[in-house]
């Protein structure tokens, strides 16, 4: 199991590096074709010190610092409508060629979920696939519950007085109760909060029974002895929580992850899609960005172009079917 | 005397040259940051926040929290000097800080504003080392019932602001909750009054484009119309003699300082709250609790060192979540947070234990970044006071410019510079008409915090109001915000019986 885990690991990490040397070597010849003219506008799909922002900023510092662009790159906050706002200002940037966005799975959901945003994301320009997030099914210390069949035990006791908390309506942590209520016959109660800083805090506080939080958003209260992870929604385990086992393991066959992944708006050029991969790609093979991986326990490798394409095409297709499931869309 | 211990080593830390520096500059750069319309120490946080790889994490921090502590002390200039809030934290400090200005004691009320600014920080710094771990856990088990019944009590502190004219305060109250309900609703996931697809209104009317309109535009244009532009706005002067006989009058206001202070502090560290809500509490605590509350929103002093003292003690209280439990208290304090996971440290409940060179050497930076931007701010009294004597011919395009920049440069977005200019227009007719603005003004800042708690509180307990009463913290406010909100009719009551008696 281990072997395995570190063979995949070093895999993934292969092929992350080649990919971004590789890329890197491409771009050294696509620097002389094509450079931003100005500041490049660095859109994010949420409000400042939120997820998305903080990605953003750190992105923005680890260009900076290694001067991997002429330019800088400067983050605009758009944080309208669970990623609307965002993605409209994109679509319809002026200047594609110097306008790139970071983006969470509301690049799918909202789409699907407002229509009259007329936004189509098989033209946005596929840069970067930077990590995925993961999710992990969290309780407060306090309740003395250590594994999920315990969980399982006393949210069914508890009924509809079992709270969740979880960040926005229709949105990931909201798709993952409904996968457990429906998975195990539960009736939990979903109370979105704004923010998954806040959720965590509100489990840590007890004012929820459980929630789904990344690791990056519960870590402190973790290491601080408040909260416990007792499962993981990812196909193998977490380096960082090694106790807690996948739901795989447990029988239920369910794996879902948020991307953080770099797009270009449409309308960008071969030449200029071409300049920003190799800037991504140098970022992700910087020691801050890998060691920011390992921190907040992210998955997933560097993936781009058409193969990032696919990628959307397949995590579109699961979110359409769950929001069909819950009812959000028809 | 351990916390003493470690509060001595961390001012080793902040006297080192390059913090001290630092410090110096980072106030400079955050009071002109903050005296800007429409800049605040949001933008200049994140602005700069790429700058401080070139310095270690803990001169990285320092240097921020004192442009965040300079944006404190510089937004109440602009709210003062030209009726423009400076910052958002700064909307309350209008309220009397203009029309102090506006009667020649500009100097008056710049010196009071950077008194309680300094007093409303040293305390709260104080508060800070003595109680950080306790409150932190206090902070932990603020719920949303908690958060509500504050909401509700803010609203409290505020009936009465408008004025006798109980209908026309109500209209006002409504239309700041109508704007504040504009844009997403986090609780059903959908997009609220955004009239069709305006995307512009998709991220909700940003407060400050009410506020820059009704206190900037509208109040030109009503300078304009009074005055003809003919007048200067004001024959202020500054002299050290009027500096010291302006102290003297600021030593009977302690009371408001101090409880600006407490009220400051304490609702800083509750998350999601900040400093636009504290400052706005006090002051409307302060009036609840004088002696003459009608000449507040003529130019009373009070109103002014009531939300000074109370914002800098705010944004003290922010970082006490954000270093003690990775909860940010304000936006501002949001992106430090995202500053801190960059440097490579874990916001959260180990940072005091792991990193406790990083967090004394913050916490004694703040009290020097405390006192450098008094004696910043002070200086530039004479500088400030010579704007005033500029003709309003001269002084109206430069209120109208700080505008426009103001209300774009939030959003980056001219659908706000729009709406601010009908806002000013509109805000100008309804003073015509005797409609008081600050209700508005207040509705559209607690409106967006208040809703959503109410219904995650409706659906923690399924639709049962009495969590509110349940609950011993949440109780204990809401008893005495209900009190607060049906004193007002005791003596009308009481009128109505004497009169039946007879």
């Amino acid at each position: 199991m281990e072997a395995i885990k570190l063979l995949r690991k070093t895999m993934l990490a292969g092929v992350g590096l080649g990919l971004a040397f590789g890329v890197a070597g491409v771009s050294d010849t696509a620097h002389a074709a094509w450079e931003p003219k100005k500041p490049v506008e660095f859109v994010v799909m949420a409000g400042k010190g939120g997820g998305a922002d903080k990605l953003a900023r750190l992105i923005q510092s680890i260009i900076a610092k290694h001067k991997f662009a002429s330019k800088p790159f400067t983050p605009i906050n758009k944080p309208g409508g669970s990623g609307a706002e965002a993605l409209v200002y994109a679509n319809t940037a002026k200047n594609p060629n110097h306008t790139i966005m970071v983006t969470l799975n509301s690049f799918y959901t909202t789409p699907m979920r407002q229509p009259g945003i007329n936004v189509d994301i098989s033209k946005f320009a596929p840069i970067a696939r930077m990590a995925e997030d993961t999710f992990l099914l969290w309780v407060n210390k306090d309740s003395g519950i250590k594994d999920v069949s315990s969980f399982v035990a006393a949210a069914k006791k508890a009924g509809d007085k079992w709270i969740m908390a979880g960040t926005g309506k229709g949105q990931e942590d909201q798709l993952l109760t409904d996968f457990l209520n429906t998975a195990y016959g539960l009736n939990m109660k979903y109370v979105p909060y704004k923010g998954g800083g806040r959720v965590a805090k509100e489990l840590a506080g007890n004012n929820a029974n459980s929630t789904v939080n990344n690791p990056s958003e519960q870590l402190g209260f973790y290491q601080a002895g408040k909260t416990a992870a007792i499962a993981a929604f990812t196909p193998a385990r977490l380096e960082l929580f090694a106790d807690a086992p996948t739901f795989k393991e447990l029988g239920k066959d369910f794996v879902y992850f948020m991307q953080r992944s770099v797009v270009g708006a449409p309308g960008m050029s071969k030449e200029a899609e071409s300049f920003y991969r190799g800037v991504f790609a140098r970022v992700y093979a910087s020691d801050e960005w890998q060691s920011y991986m390992q921190k907040k326990s992210l998955y997933g490798g560097f993936l781009t172009g058409k193969r990032l394409m696919s990628y959307w095409e397949r995590e579109k297709s699961i979110h359409k079917a769950m929001l069909k499931k819950m009812g959000e869309i028809k | 005397m351990e916390t003493l211990q470690l509060l001595f080593d961390g001012f080793a830390v902040a006297f080192l040259p390059v913090n001290l520096v630092l410090i110096i500059l980072g106030c400079a750069v955050g009071l002109f940051i903050g005296a800007m319309p429409g800049l605040g120490s949001v933008n200049g946080v994140a602005i700069l926040l790429p700058v401080t790889f070139l310095v270690p994490p803990t001169s990285a921090m320092i240097f921020l929290a004192a442009i965040y502590y300079g944006a404190m002390y510089g937004g109440a200039i602009s709210s003062i000097m030209l009726g423009i809030p400076g910052a958002s934290t700064a909307v309350a400090t209008t309220f009397d800080g203009r029309p102090l200005a506006l009667q020649g004691k500009a100097d008056m009320a710049l010196v009071a504003a950077a008194t309680a600014s300094f007093v409303g920080g040293t305390i709260s710094v104080i508060l800070f080392t003595a109680f950080a771990p306790p409150l932190a856990e206090f902070a932990l088990v603020f719920g949303s019932p908690e958060i509500f019944a504050l909401m509700l009590l803010a609203f409290a502190t505020f009936v009465g602001l408008g004025g006798d004219d109980i209908p026309k305060t109500l209209f006002s109250i409504f239309i700041g909750l109508v704007f504040g309900a504009v844009g997403l609703d986090i609780v059903s996931g959908q997009p609220r009054l955004i009239f069709g697809e305006i995307i512009g209104f998709m991220h909700g009317i940003n407060f400050l484009v009410l506020a820059i309109g009704i206190y900037g535009i509208c109040e030109m244009l009503w300078t304009i119309e009074s005055n003809k532009g003919n007048v200067m706005i004001s024959q202020a002067t500054m002299s050290f003699r009027g500096l010291l006989s302006a102290l003297k009058e600021l030593i009977g206001t302690w009371k408001t300082m101090v409880m600006g202070s407490f009220l400051g502090f304490f609702v800083g560290i509750l998350p999601a709250a900040g400093a636009t809500p504290g400052s706005l509490m006090a002051y409307g605590t302060a009036k609840q609790l004088s002696k003459d509350p009608d000449t507040f929103g003529e130019g009373n002093v009070d109103g002014v060192v009531a939300p000074e003292a109370a914002n800098n003690a705010a944004s003290t209280g922010a970082m006490l979540p954000m270093l003690t439990l990775g909860i940010p208290g304000s936006p501002t304090t949001a992106i430090l947070l995202g500053g801190i996971v960059i440097w490579g440290l874990e916001p959260g409940p180990m940072l005091f234990i792991d990193q406790q060179e990083f967090v004394w050497g913050l916490i004694a930076s703040l009290y020097a970044a405390n006192l450098v931007a008094l004696l910043l701010n002070v200086a530039m009294i004479p500088a400030f006071i010579w704007i005033l004597k500029l003709p309003f011919t001269i002084l109206a395009p430069i209120i109208f410019i700080l505008c426009i920049v103001g209300g774009f440069v939030p959003t980056l977005d001219m659908h706000d510079v729009w709406l601010m200019l009908i806002f000013g227009v509109v805000g100008y007719l309804m003073r015509k008409l005797d409609y008081p603005l600050a209700p508005a003004v207040l509705a559209i800042v607690l409106g967006p915090l208040a809703e959503p708690a109410l219904r995650q509180s409706i659906l923690m307990s399924g639709g049962e109001v009495s969590i509110f009463f349940t609950r011993p913290i949440a109780s204990v406010i809401m008893i005495v915000a209900l009190v607060l909100l049906l004193l007002p009719l005791y003596p009308i009551i009481k009128r109505r019986l004497t009169v039946k008696a007879r």
